[in-house]
């Protein structure tokens, strides 16, 4: 799959990288969907030797190829929610040295970034590489709700219903962008919606 | 001066109302006839007599119907006041500049006696004495800048220094322009400026934030931000945009006059002592258009700057679609004569409307 070239934005969005090895008493690759070959590009026999590889595939066929990397320790779960104590304690217990890797999608990439600077875990110690889906974790600023992969704008929130339009303002606390109503001035009036970067 | 307490509300009916005192004092923060973003910012040193800049926290007829407003706003929402963990010692710092700076001030209003670390506060308006020990969170009701920032008038936001940049790591936003401090907290001055059109661009952000690394404890500065608001309503806050929102289409030329507002936010930089934080007050101040009009230099410049004004600001500041009825209410009190420089009103040596 062919890396997507997000457009410029504003200031409070992440800029993501491309994953390259790096000398570490640890490796920690977070991955989901297509970030799997973002690890298959750049894992190393060394790295796995002391490597633990996060997954979650979302429907996508790369378990065994990731499995084939023989890394220490490798989980693969239905979902990030059902990952998160995992995470958590994998961050928690990590020694000084660690190298966390992240790479998939934003959501993915976010959630698990916010986790590791909770744990205290140094930003020069991650890198990031988004793959695969541009879809976005998205907070209603009204209700508080988040809702995941959300592909187009507006979009409808899978809390509380309001009609919302996706802004380019981003939380890393929340890992989340910002849907705000769109029709507030105008009741009804909502545009047919259509992918975000068309 | 003794103050008079306006009995007002800024919700559902909108008794909302300026004094002539108040709006012969109000902040109209236009220099000249024009506007641009520009790195604003001079000392807090005091100001002409009676105007919002004389005293360090400026008190007015307001104060308990705001104070009663923020109640409300944070019973229904507490998220409005956040505080992450290590931004406690910053709060006392806070309460303690506070009620010095307003016990010093206002002694006729506040009062602060303080022996040792037992401090007793008295807030005359408020109907508050009470007796705390001064870092003894157990000894407060709320965390210290809760407990101080439901005494004060303004936001709030209280940022933490390091890796030369600025944090917002705790905040008491409840009259706000139409930004959250729930998605914002934690983020960075780059960060949470980040929606802000052409000012990046421009190298304001960069400029700015050097200015304030370097602010002084005892060196305060500050600057004016403005934007409009339809109807007196303090809480523009993102969170209920979908309530207050249609409150915009409402205007019309016969209503516009009473019901439109200028917002103006006299915003404030004080150094912390302990914490090394650095506190950044937002006052804000309505005041309707036609009220603004009874001072004619307001109303020449009111007019030439709106009209001027870029589409991206317009846009950004949320009045672009009531710009052309706002221009055609404002163009009545344009007669083409020259204005003075300054903000101030110049009500003696500036000449009446021609027209
Ligand atoms: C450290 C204290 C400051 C804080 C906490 C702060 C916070 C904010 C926030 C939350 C916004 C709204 C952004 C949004 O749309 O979500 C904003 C807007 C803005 N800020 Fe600041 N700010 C600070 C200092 C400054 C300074 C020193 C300048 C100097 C140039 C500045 C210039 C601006 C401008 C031009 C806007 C756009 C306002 C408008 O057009 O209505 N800020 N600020």
């Amino acid at each position: 799959m062919s890396k997507f070239t997000f457009p410029e934005s504003i200031k409070s969005r992440p800029i993501y990288g491309t994953l390259a090895p790096r000398a570490g008493a640890a490796h920690l690759f977070i991955a989901d969907a297509h970030g799997a070959e973002a690890i298959l590009d750049v894992a190393t026999p060394e790295m796995m030797a002391k490597g633990h590889i996060i997954y979650i595939p979302k429907g996508e066929q790369f378990e065994d190829k990731l499995r084939a990397l023989n890394p220490a320790s490798f989980y693969a779960g239905p979902t990030y929610s059902a990952a998160e104590r995992r995470i958590q304690q994998t961050l928690a217990q990590a020694k000084m040295g660690l190298q966390l890797y992240l790479a998939g999608t934003e959501g993915l990439m976010g959630q698990a970034e916010a986790a590791a600077m909770q744990a205290g875990i140094p930003h020069t110690a991650i890198q990031t590489e988004h793959r695969g889906s541009t879809a976005r974790r998205m907070q209603c600023v009204h209700c508080k709700g988040i809702t995941e992969d959300v592909d187009t704008d507006p979009f409808v929130c899978s809390h509380c219903g309001l009609n919302l339009f996706v802004r380019d303002h981003y939380s890393r606390r929340l890992a989340a962008y910002q849907g705000v109503c769109i029709d507030a001035e105008d009741p009804g009036n909502v545009p047919a919606p259509k992918g975000i970067y068309e | 001066m003794t103050i008079q307490f306006n009995d007002e509300t800024f919700r559902d009916d909108y008794s909302f109302y300026n004094s002539e005192r108040a709006i012969k004092r109000f902040p109209f923060p236009f220099h000249e006839d024009s506007y641009m973003y520009s790195v604003n910012m001079e000392q807090h040193r005091g100001g002409p007599v009676d105007s919002v800049y004389e005293k360090r926290f400026d008190v007015d007829e307001h104060y308990v119907s705001e104070m009663k407003d923020r109640a409300l706003v944070l019973a229904d929402d507490p998220l409005r006041c956040q505080s992450l963990p290590h931004m406690t010692l910053a709060g006392w710092d806070l309460l303690e500049l506070i009620m010095v700076s307003k016990s010093e001030d206002y002694p006729d209003l506040f009062e602060l006696h303080r022996d040792g670390n037992t401090w007793r506060w008295v807030n005359k308006p408020m109907g508050i004495d009470h007796t705390f020990t001064f870092l003894d969170e157990a000894t407060l009701p709320y965390g210290p800048m809760e407990y101080i920032t439901r005494q004060a008038q303004g936001d709030f936001a209280v940022l933490d220094q390091r890796d030369d940049n600025l944090w917002m790591d705790a905040g008491m936003v409840t009259t706000q322009a139409d930004w959250s401090l729930d998605f914002d907290i934690g983020m960075n001055f780059f960060e949470w400026h980040a929606p802000v059109p052409l000012a990046h661009e421009k190298g304001i952000f960069i400029r700015a934030l050097k200015f304030l690394l370097n602010i002084q404890q005892g060196a305060p500065a500050r600057r004016l931000n403005w934007t409009m608001t339809v109807n007196p309503l303090l809480d523009t806050s993102p969170e209920n945009y979908h309530k207050w929102g249609i409150q915009k289409t409402t205007l019309t030329p016969e209503n516009l006059g009473a019901k439109q507002h200028l917002r103006v936010e006299l915003q404030t930089f004080f150094r912390l002592p302990r914490s090394n934080a650095l506190v950044f007050p937002i006052r804000c101040y309505l005041c309707s258009f036609q009220d603004l009009m009874t001072v004619p230099k307001w109303g020449r410049r009111l007019h030439r700057v709106i009209r001027d004004l870029p589409v991206e600001l317009a846009t950004y500041k949320g009045f672009i679609d009531n710009r052309p009825m706002m221009l055609d209410y404002l163009s009545q009190f344009d007669d083409g004569l020259p204005t003075s420089p300054g903000i101030w009103p110049d009500l003696d040596t500036e000449p009446a409307l021609q027209k």
